[in-house]
């Protein structure tokens, strides 16, 4: 107890970070993801083969080489500058690291989206097109909606992943819950019981996830 | 035989390429003659030793990417720096000769733990002695005197010491010591705090322009301007008393006796400064016998 109440200045801002973080890049990345999932079913073949380069490329990467790019790599190609992203480092470290993580999440969300429009029959999205609606109508307003229901649970395992992503930013120069047993073991604190109250952290932020994907399952459920 | 020959030439044709070979290259810090190693040891009352004694080797816990201190050559897989030196020579008057050690490379993040779980059996690689520490673990020495220091360009003439960083890009080490003192003293405003995983990390982006200085003990930036000398340069202003101690299993107190006579007799008897010339003395600086604090 100890441990944690005597360096609170580190678990607090670490882990306000981390939801930050956190829930920034959970939104970009369901945002990106669906559009590319969308892209993978289009009906034109340049979309379908934009969608597919991104996902193998993405998916194929290890986190910390695209935080490598992003955070070290980028900057060298000129072009954008540390003016873009509000002219201090630490604002630059922290763009880097939501784009790290809403580019590589994005390639996993896709695929779960995609996993959820196959899950429609076909007969809908043809009746629906029947009935004259356009593409991006029959997407939104009637394959999509029955897609997420079948989503939930893989969608929340990617999300918790995500969250759990984020703790590679520590390396980056973005101060968060990752950073903290860093910093503790230069105070002299035993690490062992400062990463215990890290995960136990964790526990408490994926526990509200979890409630939320069950009512969202309950709510959403339908007899076949 | 043959075999060999292609093996050295390789070795040779690969020290050439990577220019390790050259004078002061920190690839090639040199190493102090073998010391003479101790025969009939007793540590009286230390499990530490007597688990060495068991084992028949010693595993020694080192840094592996600071230049001069504790380095691991790419090339040849071989440690060398002062820390290096200093760990064999403690070694031979244990009574292990140098092919009887283990070297176990372990970032500053993990020593108290691998101290305490018995990993390592002493730790030698620029570890501070401080009180907080002394809770977990237990220190022999200091064995060396190091201090916070800056490294810049060697363009740079607006860096003149610590006072002068103000709305300057500043990188070290994620959580480390010297990034916590710039933190709590706010020689930089926080938005220009970089931290990355490694010193050669902050070195790299120094190199490129996208931090103005990197932050840490003057004994490791010395490594890294000897690396560069062209490009790179160190402040020499210290401002701060890092103290290194020989990283010891906390209770240990048979042990640690013994290792603060070892060093005391190299202190005093010239081995401490020949491993200095061998290592770090090659930057040209020269360094303070340090005091030993007993407890």
């Amino acid at each position: 107890m100890d441990v944690l109440l005597d360096n609170l200045d580190l678990y607090g801002p670490g882990f306000l970070n981390t939801v930050e973080l956190f829930l920034i890049s959970a939104v970009g990345s369901l945002v990106l993801g669906t559009i590319l999932a969308m892209l993978r079913v289009a009906p034109v073949p340049v979309m379908r083969a934009i969608g597919t380069t991104y996902v193998t490329l993405i998916r194929n990467t290890p986190l910390t080489l695209v935080f490598f790019f992003f955070a070290l790599a980028f900057p060298l190609l000129e072009i954008v500058n540390a003016d873009t992203f509000g002219g201090s480092a630490a604002s630059y470290y922290f763009s880097a690291a939501l784009m790290a993580l809403i580019l590589y999440t994005a390639a996993f969300v896709c695929e779960v989206v995609r996993s959820g429009i196959n899950t429609v029959p076909v007969g809908q999205a043809e009746a629906s097109r029947a009935l004259g609606l356009t593409f991006g109508q029959m997407l939104g307003s009637v394959v999509l909606p029955q897609a997420t229901r079948a989503v939930v649970p893989p969608m929340m395992s990617t999300m918790i992943a995500l969250l759990k992503n984020t703790t590679i930013a520590a390396g980056f120069s973005v101060f968060q819950a990752g950073s903290i047993s860093l910093n503790l073991s230069e105070r002299g604190e035993n690490q062992l019981i400062g990463l215990l109250w890290v995960a136990a952290f964790f526990i408490v932020l994926v526990i509200p996830m979890t409630l939320l994907q069950r009512s969202l399952e309950k709510r959403w459920s339908i007899a076949r | 035989m043959r075999v060999r020959t292609l093996a050295v030439a390789l070795l040779a044709g690969g020290l050439a390429l990577t220019a390790c070979g050259k004078e002061g290259g920190p690839g090639d810090t040199g190493t102090a003659p073998p010391q003479q190693v101790a025969t009939d040891v007793k540590v009286d009352g230390s499990p530490t030793f007597d688990k060495m004694k068991n084992r028949g080797r010693v595993v020694i816990g080192v840094k592996e990417d600071q230049p001069g201190l504790g380095y691991k050559d790419p090339t040849s897989g071989k440690f060398n720096g002062f820390d290096i030196e200093i760990a064999k020579l403690v070694a031979a008057k244990l009574g292990f000769a140098d092919d009887k050690i283990d070297y176990k490379a372990i970032p500053s993040a993990g020593r108290e733990q691998a101290l305490i779980n018995g990993d390592v059996d002493y730790y030698v690689g620029t570890y501070t002695i401080n009180d907080k520490r002394k809770q977990q673990v237990a220190f022999a020495g200091p064995y060396f005197t190091a201090g916070q220091d800056l490294l810049v360009k060697k363009d740079d003439n607006e860096i003149t010491g610590p006072e002068t960083l103000k709305g300057k890009k500043v990188c070290s080490v994620t959580g480390s010591t010297p990034i916590q003192k710039v933190k709590s003293e706010g020689l930089t405003e926080p938005e220009n705090i970089v931290e990355l995983q490694t010193y050669s990390l902050c070195v790299e982006q120094l190199e490129q322009g996208a931090v103005d200085a990197v932050t840490t003990d003057d004994a490791i930036l010395k490594g890294y301007a000897s690396q560069s000398p062209t490009t790179l340069k160190v402040i020499g202003k210290p401002f701060s008393n890092e103290p290194y101690g020989i990283g010891l299993p906390k209770d240990d107190k048979a042990l640690r006796d013994k290792v603060n006579d070892i060093l005391d007799a190299a202190i005093s008897g010239g081995d401490w400064q020949k491993a200095y010339d061998a290592t770090l003395g090659k930057s040209g600086s020269t360094a303070q016998k340090p005091v030993l604090e007993r407890y």
